[in-house]
């Protein structure tokens, strides 16, 4: 049987038509049936325009003061504990005054603050320069405020830490599950190679929960939405004198500090 | 010119093709017989008795990997923790908590197959299997 390329060329062309044509008939075909399976938030998880944190440093005097809630911070993100500081993790942690606010020193600082421990954590600024320098979008600033990382993405470059004007970020230098305490499993470990930080207890607020930190305070630290006038963080503001970390840098921290 | 089709230094030749077939076809036939038996599960008693997983049996086989992505980005992401099947239940988007709740040790459950597939996905590097815990 004689046959040109022509023809071939004709009827191959019609058999890859009706073949492609095949998998768009059975899309149409199973259109409108089962509901599609989706995602939703919880019911019961705390929303806002952009979380906030008002400490009352004059009910947190001294490190035992200051002991429970780095304690809890701890233990419920699985924190490890390194001998060697260079490999230290930490999430929230205590400071001296002249390492939390350079350049907001009076010559003549008043004793009381002078050696007091600042409790420190992200500030979730507003404007977040680890956000900005992340190569993979692992730190990302949520709508509520929140400066996220999502620790699958974390390629480990350390732009971030870099970038974080406040040493909020540290390194895992080596595989931290050693060096936990006591696992808790209701939250992930990290691995080797990526970084971390406080992240204001997003896996709490999305149950209904506020931050571990603030729930142990007994008061100290209050936490709501900035952007409401009538929450409990803005009414502190609105009374009391605050003051932020480097406010000077322009990132906008969202952790005040009243003094 | 009739000789023209005359294949030179032929013995050589066929023997090196020879050579080159064993080899290549060597991991084929050195393993004949040899295939590990495809592993079984068990499902645990608490599986069992939800009869269906969040999404058919046969798609969360061959699928169950990128359904961890997509659940992944929707918890990391956008808030959003709770996956509402097609049935209309609710389950907590969770890996340690909801998948190895119901599915039991992941050494019985996930590495079997991983093994068996010669895959080896890092999930549990972070996450955590409580029945490891100490």
């Amino acid at each position: 049987m004689e046959s040109s390329r022509r023809s071939f060329l004709k009827i191959a062309g019609i058999s890859a038509l009706g073949l492609g044509a095949k998998p768009v008939l059975d899309v149409m075909a199973s259109s409108g049936e089962a509901a599609k399976p989706e995602t939703i938030r919880d019911p019961k998880a705390l929303l806002a325009k952009r979380w906030g944190m008002v400490i009352d440093t004059r009910k947190l005097q001294t490190e035992e003061d200051l002991k429970p809630m780095i304690d809890i911070c701890n233990k419920i993100h699985n924190i490890p504990h390194f001998e060697n500081h260079l490999h230290e993790i930490k999430w929230i942690w205590s400071e001296e005054f002249e390492n939390d606010f350079p350049m907001q020193e009076a010559d003549f600082l008043d004793d009381r603050l002078k050696h007091m421990p600042f409790l420190t954590l992200c500030n979730h600024c507003n404007v977040p320069p680890c956000v900005r320098v992340c190569p993979t979008k692992a730190t990302f600033k949520r709508e509520d405020g929140i400066v996220m990382m999502d620790y699958h993405r974390c390629i480990g470059c350390r732009f971030c830490m870099a970038a974080c004007p406040y040493g909020s970020r540290s390194f895992n230098f080596r595989d931290p599950r050693p060096f936990i305490k006591k696992l808790y499993t209701g939250y992930p470990t990290r691995t080797k190679g990526v970084v971390e930080k406080c992240d204001f207890c997003a896996e709490r607020l999305a149950v209904g929960e506020i931050p571990a930190c603030v729930e142990v305070s007994k008061g100290a630290i209050a936490f709501g939405d900035l952007d409401d006038l009538n929450s409990e963080v803005r009414k502190l503001l609105r009374d009391n004198y605050a003051i932020r970390r480097k406010p000077a840098l322009g990132t906008g921290p969202s952790v005040f500090y009243i003094v | 010119m009739s000789n023209n089709k005359k294949m030179y230094d032929k013995g050589k030749v066929i023997a090196g093709l020879c050579i080159f077939l064993i080899l290549i076809t060597f991991p084929f036939w050195y393993n004949l017989g040899k295939a590990a038996p495809a592993p079984k599960l068990t499902l645990t008693a608490k599986a069992k008795a939800a009869k269906q997983c969040v999404l058919p049996t046969q798609t969360m086989k061959a699928d169950h990997m990128q359904l961890l992505n997509e659940w992944r980005d929707s918890v990391v992401r956008d808030a959003k923790r709770i996956y509402v099947s097609s049935d209309g239940k609710e389950y907590h988007m969770a890996l340690t908590n909801t998948c190895l709740d119901c599915h039991g040790a992941r050494a019985e459950f996930c590495t079997k197959c991983h093994d068996y597939a010669s895959v080896t996905p890092y999930c549990w590097d972070c996450h955590i299997d409580p029945k490891e815990v100490k």
